[in-house]
């Protein structure tokens, strides 16, 4: 099989991401996609720190780092800047989970609201990992954090940030991994090449938030999105839905949550995990048929 | 020469941007801020100023656009009040370590809560430790000033500015001042020269994790750099002088020459101390006033050498509470370094925006007089209380819910 992957990287080799890592396989493959006149903006999060300590820099791209809840905004600035000098430079929001689905929320919503012309991705981990798996707004129901522990494990749904950012009409919002990388390159470009606040979610493996083996993460990730855990689809114009990817081989979303250990707790209560399959089911039924109504011929089985 | 014009405080502060030429501006509205930033909105959409203006969801937002624009090498001016200026505290200390001069007017108000949009430098100098250059105007001409001021030192240092005026008694009162000639202001002012500019072309990373090894060195820089600024700013204020013909500087002193007793004040109430010393004057009474202009950097020397020997009163309208009021720590702070004895008097009044009137600096003249040791806080006009420290052993007056009507 034979893969778009533009062979030009972005990245230097060595940077301080843990083995395995989702986040910086992730900002790898989301640079291919991008153009060499790009600035990025990154949040406290992990990336604050792969990219390493003065006067490391991993990133063949400018980065201002900026305070936890302003990844949105500050991308919004440094464009108003470059328009203002006349330059059409693609401004790259990079931001976790945390600084997305939580602090950042409202900078986010703001920016979406006036459709700034800016990329923003999610790093979607699923928890605050960079300062010790602390649960989010993003921890899925049944998981164990170190602020959700076993006796008392997360209870409520991940927050679907897609419905939230669609919800503002920008033209552009799509889930990816990069565990399926030319699914996520395809979203990259047509970003790339669209105006006005683009979003990407990527679901992005953290093996010791996740407590699995690092060489686990592309399967996991994986796993996700064919279990339906974890959809691919994009969302034009926050109302035209489209799944990129149908699950070849259906992965039965408990096999999913099996290979991490941040789930026991959800496979220790079979209520709980039935609760979790319906909603499971429900929301890809729910996106099925939004497909469907934006494709009303089958797209594919 | 420039035009006189009639003009708001607030006004006046949009004026100071736009003859600055900020090329981003990026405000959220907040009372008595917001007309500074609405007739900027016009100014942009009328093509009158070539900028951009971000209309952010809140006050933190605008001040990371703000820093983020000027990272990229533009020009930037936001303008907040009060609730909005703590709610950017965070990106204020950011402004300083990315090294963004980034110039902000605040309108000061009182805290919440009770809710109050009256005037109160509590707001402005709780951020005293941010690391910004902060100055006090007195006057429309100066809201519009110092702004343009503030610029030029702030793009020579690389640190951000903030000045302050007071709600609504500077802010919506109008004065007449002289716009300056856009010429005028461009050769005293050159375009910002930026060091970088988020390039692509040079990927570097900016405001990244810093090891032990290198924040001290790092921050050092920025301190260094704001003890140059306060030289620059008094270079700054006489080439002010002489290019646009108002001359300023960092401390504003009048009859000290033999003052006797001396008032120390900021900002628009000042206009009324000074008009107090010269009826104290005609009562043969040897008052001078100092007004401080520049709070960061700190004008030392100024101070020590116009206070040291007399008999001071520093009038504060804020309060560092479990303190004083905030201007006499710092003054009685410059004094404690080498200055001869001097007696300090901390004064505490108009808080919440309660009228500072001539009367009121005069009680407070009387009241100095009449004492010979040094205190540390006297309130001045809580209901039911004479001036004096804080009692526990007094009630002040029952507060008649209606009786108090709002200016």
């Amino acid at each position: 099989m034979r893969f778009g992957i533009p062979l030009e990287e972005r990245i230097e080799p060595g940077n301080l991401g843990c083995q395995g890592c989702g986040g910086a396989l992730s900002m790898r493959m989301v640079l291919k996609g991008l153009s060499d006149d790009t600035v990025a903006v990154i949040p406290a999060c992990c990336w604050s720190i792969i990219d390493g300590p003065w006067p490391v820099h991993a990133l063949q791209v400018p980065v201002f780092h900026t305070a936890f809840e302003t990844a949105a905004i500050m991308a919004t600035g440094i464009k108003a800047a470059k328009l203002q000098q006349g330059k059409d430079t693609t401004v790259m929001a990079w931001a976790g989970d945390g600084g997305t689905f939580d602090i950042g929320l409202q900078a986010l919503s703001g920016a979406a609201e006036r459709n700034e012309d800016i990329i923003y991705v999610c790093y979607d981990n699923e928890a605050y990992m960079n300062t010790g798996i602390q649960r989010s707004s993003s921890t899925p129901i049944g998981t164990w954090t170190t602020t959700t522990p076993d006796e008392r494990p997360e209870t409520r749904p991940k927050k679907n940030i897609m419905e939230i950012m669609a919800a503002h009409r920008i033209p552009y919002a799509a889930t990816a991994t990069p565990a399926y990388p030319d699914d996520l390159l395809a979203k990259v470009e047509i970003a790339r090449d669209l105006r006005g606040t683009r979003f990407l979610h990527i679901l992005s493996a953290c093996p010791p938030g996740w407590k699995m083996g690092s060489g686990d993460a592309i399967a996991a990730m994986r796993a996700a999105v064919d279990s339906r855990v974890f959809p691919l689809y994009e969302v034009r114009d926050g109302l035209d839905v489209t799944i990129t990817r149908w699950p070849e081989h259906e992965v039965d979303p408990e096999a999913y949550f099996a290979m991490q250990g941040r789930f026991r707790p959800l496979l220790d209560d079979p209520e709980e995990l039935a609760r979790v399959r319906r909603l499971i089911d429900r929301q890809w039924e729910t996106l099925v048929a939004r497909h469907r109504e934006h494709h009303p011929e089958p797209a594919a089985g | 020469m420039g035009e006189r014009h009639l003009l708001t405080g607030n006004h006046a502060a949009s004026y100071g941007a736009k003859l600055s030429r900020a090329e981003v501006i990026s405000a959220y509205p907040i009372t008595p801020q917001t007309t500074i930033v609405e007739l900027l909105s016009e100014m942009v959409a009328s093509g009158e100023l070539d900028a951009r203006y971000i209309t952010v969801e809140s006050e933190h937002s605008a001040m990371a656009a703000v820093i983020g624009a000027s990272a990229a090498g533009c020009r930037t001016y936001t303008a907040t009040s009060g609730q909005g200026l703590a709610l950017m505290h965070e990106m204020l200390h950011w402004a300083v370590g990315a090294r963004t001069p980034v110039v902000l007017t605040n309108v000061t108000r009182a805290m919440a809560p009770g809710w109050s949009i009256w005037s109160e430098q509590t707001d402005f100098l709780s951020q005293r430790d941010v690391g910004w250059m902060m100055l006090f105007a007195e006057t429309v001409q100066e809201a519009q000033d110092f702004v343009v001021w503030m610029y030029r030192v702030a793009e020579q240092v690389f640190l951000p500015g903030m000045v302050a005026m007071d709600a609504f008694i500077l802010s919506h009162t109008s004065e007449p001042l002289i716009v300056h000639d856009q010429a005028a202001v461009d050769a005293y002012l050159p375009p910002f020269d930026p060091l970088y500019t988020l390039d692509p072309a040079e990927p570097r990373a900016y405001g990244g994790l810093v090891n032990r090894d290198h924040y001290f060195e790092i921050r050092y820089k920025a301190f260094e750099a704001m003890e140059r600024a306060g030289r620059l700013l008094v270079e700054a204020g006489e080439e002010f002088g002489e290019a646009l013909g108002h001359r300023y500087g960092p401390v504003d002193p009048f009859m000290m020459d033999d003052a006797e007793i001396v008032f120390v004040s900021a900002g628009a109430m000042t206009s009324n101390v000074r008009y107090a010393v010269t009826l104290l004057r005609e009562r043969g009474i040897k008052a001078g006033l100092l007004r401080l202009v520049a709070f960061r950097p700190f004008p030392f020397e100024e101070v020590r050498r116009l206070l040291e020997g007399r008999k001071v009163a520093v009038l504060d309208r804020n309060m560092s509470s479990g303190h004083s009021g905030i201007f006499a720590e710092e003054i009685r702070s410059a004094l404690s370094m080498g200055a001869a004895p001097t007696e300090v008097y901390g004064y505490v009044l108009g808080i919440g925006g309660r009228d500072i009137r001539v009367e009121t600096v005069l009680d407070v003249a009387d009241d100095l007089m009449s004492r010979d040791e040094p205190a540390r806080t006297l309130y001045v006009g809580v209901k039911g209380l004479p001036i004096g420290p804080a009692r526990a052993d007094r009630e002040i007056a029952r507060l008649a819910p209606l009786e108090e009507v709002s200016p």
